[in-house]
């Protein structure tokens, strides 16, 4: 996979604050970045010995860089505002959830609804996401290199999923207003869930997030849009058996 | 919650090493359950033996003495290996079912956790550290096993609601989930012929595969039966003689992850379970699909 930009921008001139997860607990090293004020020189963080740890990195509120080396737990960098984590590793379920900026980047694979609700902010997964990954996204984009499973973006209201593999069953169900971009195969779409014309706006909204995301020799044109066909938007007895 | 582990190994030089592995990826689960905690060992099979592995709230009056009677009882020879409330019950294979009911008749508070020719289950109230230090297992040694700390969702926290669940000869079942539909299958199961020891969901699971097994099945047919006939969530990760499965339901939100080297294949419910396997840094790792049934069989 190639290096994404992002984590190239992470390379940093200061020495890193290191946190070895073998020695320290999450919980220093959680507080010792909520202590992290505007303006501070620490600006980059490594943590070392993650071995699959629940909620590494979660609420940094700083613009700071954060290398983790090796796979991670539950919710790793949950609520982010402002930083840039990059997992080399993989992540377990729900990292990035509710992220409202900044950026996480997982050099492996993710478990399952990454990126949930999350507001604002980029989501690259490097590797392949499981199921219900961006459920209930709410404006963050989201960029998978591989697969997404089952039920992905159910519910989601805002912001941008791109799939640059296949995508499990019931993509996008009772979807609100995000775009989904899919290049591989879709096993099937959830309800209210339609194909949709890729216009030019499109194509460069999608060459921006490919941009961003360090994706390269793809072009935009060999995804498909899907979003809401917004049936579903007001109870219409009609509509009973879609809900 | 509830938190489920699993390991099948391949390589038999990590055969000693066996109950030190599955303990150590149980406890660093136990923050998903803190009821009961259990496993289940499958140890090498030795030559015309089988075991029983019974469990008393009294063990100090119901073990004493039950060798001699036992033997007694169903006229051949019977060893008995106390580890704190469970005890490992040997005899010859063709008396296992005599030794069974005579079992129940001597010592009627005792219950059965699960027979065989190679299973062992050591199940109790309490967090995986203190169950894996009072069956000692880290020192078991074995080819593949089991376990389970639980979060009690669907019956009574006691001894007998903690899993692993044995509803047949070698055979036990874990699950992380709960199911909608147990109390039918149950009824059918007991019309079936097959008996229940408690109000639990999993214990509905268990026997519904023994069922299916019993019926001629192998257990990659037994677990396919799982996704059309039991309702609800569940990953379940089970055990027999040679084999070992894992299956989750197609809505598969139960957490699963796998690994798989040439030494062996490990499940757990979260990553951390695996991180101190040996060479999990190049395993094969991932999510079983939901609705798939996964097995290995020596």
């Amino acid at each position: 996979m190639p290096a994404t930009k992002l984590s190239k921008a992470a390379a940093h001139d200061h020495a890193s604050r290191i946190f070895d997860l073998d020695v320290s607990s999450l919980r220093e090293l959680n507080q010792a970045l909520h202590n992290l004020t505007p303006g501070s020189n620490e600006t980059a963080w490594e943590v070392l010995h993650p071995k699959g740890s629940h909620s590494v990195a979660v609420g940094v509120d700083q613009p700071v860089s954060i290398d983790v080396r090796g796979s991670v737990g539950y919710y790793c960098g949950g609520m982010n505002s402002g930083s840039t984590i990059t997992v080399h590793g993989s992540a377990g379920p729900g990292v990035g959830e509710n992220m409202m900026s900044g950026s996480i980047i997982v050099k492996g694979d993710a478990s399952q609804y990454a990126g949930a609700t999350g507001k604002g902010g980029l989501l690259v997964i490097e590797g392949n996401a499981s199921s219900r990954c961006g459920i209930s996204m709410k404006g963050i984009d989201i960029v998978v290199h591989g697969n997404i499973g089952h039920m992905s973006a159910f519910m989601a209201q805002s912001g941008n999923l791109v799939v640059l593999g296949d995508a499990g069953d019931a993509l996008g169900d009772s979807i609100y207003e995000a775009r989904l971009f899919v290049r591989g195969k879709v096993d099937s779409l959830g309800a209210d869930c339609i194909a949709k014309e890729m216009r030019p706006e499109h194509l460069e909204l999608l060459q921006g997030l490919l941009d961003r995301a360090g994706v390269t020799g793809v072009k935009p044109s060999e995804f498909k849009r899907y979003g809401s066909a917004r049936t579903l938007y007001n109870f219409n007895i009609d509509n009973a058996d879609a809900y | 919650m509830c938190g489920i582990v699993g390991l099948f190994l391949k390589d038999k030089s990590l055969e000693p090493k066996l109950g030190a592995m599955l303990s150590e990826m149980l406890v660093s689960l136990s923050d998903r359950g803190p009821d009961s905690a259990g496993i289940a060992i499958y140890g090498a099979p030795s030559k015309n033996e089988a075991k029983i592995t019974i469990q008393s709230a009294k063990p100090e009056r119901d073990f004493r003495g039950l060798e001699a009677e036992l033997a007694k009882a169903i006229g051949a020879p019977v060893s008995i290996a106390v580890k704190s409330t469970h005890a490992v019950v040997r005899t010859t294979p063709a008396k296992i079912d005599a030794a069974r009911e005579a079992i129940q008749t001597l010592r009627p508070d005792i219950r059965i956790m699960g027979a065989g020719d190679v299973v062992e289950i050591y199940k109790e109230v309490g967090l995986p550290e203190a169950v894996v230090d009072r069956f000692d297992v880290r020192k078991m040694t074995g080819t593949h096993g089991i376990g389970h700390t639980r979060m009690a969702t669907e019956s009574a926290v006691t001894t007998m609601g903690a899993h692993p669940f044995s509803t047949g000869a070698d055979q036990c079942l874990v699950h992380n989930g709960s199911l909608s539909n147990h109390n039918n299958v149950r009824r059918e199961l007991i019309r079936e012929g097959m008996k229940f020891e408690t109000e639990n969901d999993t214990e509905v699971a268990a026997a519904y595969l023994s069922s299916q097994m019993a019926h001629g099945k192998n257990l990659g047919e037994a677990l396919e039966g799982t996704l059309s006939d039991l309702d609800g969530f569940f990953t379940f990760v089970v055990g027999t003689k040679n084999g070992f499965g894992v299956v989750r339901d197609p809505i598969a939100c139960k957490p699963a992850v796998m690994a798989e080297t040439d030494q062996y294949v490990a499940f757990g419910s979260e990553y951390r379970a695996l991180t101190k396997l040996p060479g999990i840094d190049n395993a094969r790792v991932w999510e079983p699909e939901p609705a798939t049934v996964y097995f290995w069989e020596h």
